[in-house]
């Protein structure tokens, strides 16, 4: 039971919490809150003729995320090409999360199951991709897996194959890209989590008659579940509005949400459509969010239950 | 019926090494020992001696470089960890963090596939054996030392493994603690009639607790025997210097006894060698008055106080110094004063001869 004079200093010590985190909400009000409230005013506006908006109170652009006039006699269809979008967007983002987790957990285990002096180098060679532009690397990608690229040139060269692969401007090639472009933020947090892992419960599972499968399901899964909640929504959040990596390994065609929003403030001239697509992306983001916390607590409560 | 019957664990010359090249490190070197079904067996030594190695060879997280390791008379050499129905308490506890109290305990039985009423019933019989009732549904890490000590236990007793395996359970307890685990562990012992193998460096819990130990040093078994015989008749100076305090005394073979250095002759104890060590505990060795005429003078170099007892070290004629436990009378002195001289006497049945 906490006395009350201790009551009295949390109450005190959580004033000074609020008092010292003033500029960070600040900068949160200014940076975050203010520039989502303008997306979401403009998401019930009219768009203007060359971009921008009209002062008009309009649905028109939320409807215009599922559907679109028909061009012929006016009526409302389901717009396939934006459910497409969607859907791809939300297929790669998975997938690339599911792919960096079945590479970068055994990658951070590696790592962190290697002497503490050798640590240092192979979390460092991770980050070195960090220390180029996102764009010069996925234009590497691109150099790579191009119809006339180093790929190609070298398994025609071998005889492997007699035509070209076509790699380049696929969902596939895309998927590709993120994974290479989100992999070290999975392995990071999940090196992490693993790093703080008792490897002597190994031999305690052992003992106790599990399999090395059950070792890993019933022992070291779980006990490094925030490391994979975290890596995956590092890599999850991110690759859900892509943008360089499906522009420049997607062509114009494999759109996925981010250059979608993009081409409403661009060409389209739609900036209320635009408007609502982004909001439409937070809105699938915090869902996403959602349920991973959901599972990430569960375990806890019903335990405290 | 054959010797096979009767032992629970048999392990044959194995040996144990580590490294490679120039720096192999026999951390096992041709050990056999044999243990018996229901006996409470400890194995001794200090740190490094290659206990908790053979207690990992039995478990199976380590291979031997060569021998074999029996349980039931069926050679588990091969086997992995999780196919010997052998348990271990870990120094570290090794709980699972991410379980409860009850799921720790029943981890083992599920992972043997066994129905989930009879992981429930068994797990709640092991929570009454350890007395962790109220705590079933708590993290482990809620629970002090000595409670994370008894889940432990519980969880490697709840599969009924043919062999307990503890390594140095109680080491991380305070002295408290660790006297009432080591009733526990007795009574727990008895009552599952279960073969307990304990690891430890601590010569006390040895000779409490154990039916028979088995004293080892630098990779090899030293003796094996139960806590009186260790302590009455080691084979050699290592077991007689780690379990208990001794005096050593240099001797050498004459007509009838053995000479001690100072020119007095034990009678009765006879030996091969040109010359051996005596071994004599302090508490067997008496003290007399100076004028006594077959007893070994001496003079009293200094006391120590111990609160039950009293160490009276003593200089015999040729300087060799002899320790003498005395019961500390109620006045608090032991009878006798730096600088007095005495004589001493012991049984010589109760002097050991050691020839290394």
């Amino acid at each position: 039971m906490a006395s009350e004079a201790e009551t009295r200093q949390v109450a005190a010590s959580t004033r000074a919490g609020w008092l010292l985190s003033t500029p960070a909400l600040v900068l949160l009000a200014f940076g975050a809150i203010g520039p989502l409230l303008i997306v979401v005013v403009y998401s019930f506006l009219l768009p203007g003729k060359y971009g921008n908006v009209e002062w008009g109170f309009s649905l028109d652009a939320w409807r215009g995320i599922l559907f679109t006039r028909d061009i012929f006699d006016d009526t409302l269809v389901l717009a396939d090409a934006h459910l497409s979008i969607f859907w791809r967007s939300v297929k790669l983002s998975t997938l690339t999360t599911l792919f960096t987790f079945a590479v970068g957990f055994p990658t951070a285990w590696f790592i962190a199951t290697r002497p503490q002096k050798q640590r240092a180098f192979w979390l460092f060679l991770i980050t070195i991709p960090f220390w180029t532009n996102l764009l010069i690397r996925t234009f590497a990608i691109n150099e790579i897996i191009r119809s006339e690229g180093l790929l190609n040139t070298l398994l025609l060269w071998l005889g492997v194959i007699d035509r070209p692969l076509e790699i380049i401007y696929t969902d596939f090639a895309v998927f590709v890209g993120m994974t290479y472009v989100y992999l070290p933020l999975m392995v990071l947090p999940l090196f992490a989590a693993i790093d703080r892992f008792d490897m002597r419960l190994l031999e305690a599972g052992y003992d106790l008659y599990a399999s090395r499968w059950q070792v890993l399901r019933r022992i070291i899964l779980p006990i490094v579940k925030p490391g994979i909640i975290a890596g995956s929504i590092l890599v999850f959040v991110p690759a859900l509005g892509a943008y360089v990596t499906p522009r420049i390994l997607g062509g114009g065609k494999q759109m996925m949400i981010g250059n979608f929003i993009e081409l409403q403030f661009g060409q389209g001239r739609n900036w209320p459509l635009g408007a609502s697509l982004s909001v439409t992306l937070l809105v699938i983001v915090t869902a996403a969010l959602l349920v991973y916390v959901r599972f990430a607590n569960r375990d806890r409560e019903v335990n405290h239950g | 019926m054959t010797a096979a019957t009767q032992s629970m664990i048999e392990a044959r010359h194995t040996v144990k090494a580590f490294g490679q090249g120039d720096h192999i490190v026999r951390a096992l070197d041709d050990v056999s020992i044999t243990i018996n079904k229901g006996e409470f067996f400890t194995l001794l030594g200090p740190s490094g001696c290659g206990k908790t190695t053979l207690l990992r060879l039995i478990a199976g997280f380590e291979m031997p470089t060569a021998g074999h390791i029996l349980l039931d008379g069926v050679d588990i050499t091969d086997l992995p960890p999780n196919r010997r129905p052998v348990n271990t308490v870990f120094q570290s506890y090794a709980l699972f963090p991410h379980l409860t109290v009850a799921q720790n305990i029943g981890f083992g039985l599920e992972m043997q596939g066994r129905p989930r009423a009879e992981v429930a019933k068994t797990t709640a019989e092991m929570l009454a054996l350890v007395k962790l009732e109220p705590m079933a549904n708590r993290k482990t890490s809620q629970l002090s030392g000595g409670q994370q000590q008894r889940v432990a236990l519980a969880r490697a007793l709840a599969p009924k493994p043919k062999v307990l395996l503890l390594d140095e359970p109680l080491s991380a307890l305070d002295l408290k603690l660790r006297k009432e685990m080591q009733v526990e562990l007795k009574r727990l012992q008895q009552e599952t009639g279960i073969t307990f193998v304990f690891v430890t460096h601590d010569q006390e819990e040895a000779l409490t607790m154990s039916d028979r130990i088995g004293v080892m040093s630098a990779g090899k078994l030293q003796q094996v025997g139960s806590p009186k015989d260790i302590y009455t008749r080691p084979v050699n100076r290592f077991v007689a210097s780690f379990i208990g305090e001794t005096n050593f005394l240099p001797a050498t073979p004459v007509a009838g006894g053995l000479q001690l250095g100072c020119g007095a002759v034990v009678e009765g104890l006879t030996t091969a060698k040109p010359s051996v060590t005596l071994t004599i505990r302090p508490e067997q060795i008496r003290i007399t008055p100076a004028d006594d005429a077959g007893a070994i003078p001496a003079t009293v170099t200094s006391l120590v106080y111990f609160g039950t007892d009293t160490h009276c070290h003593m200089a015999l004629s040729d300087g060799a110094e002899v320790v003498v436990r005395v019961q500390s009378p109620a006045s608090g002195e032991a009878g006798v004063r730096t600088g007095d001289s005495v004589g001493l006497r012991f049984q010589p049945a109760a002097a050991q001869v050691l020839e290394d």
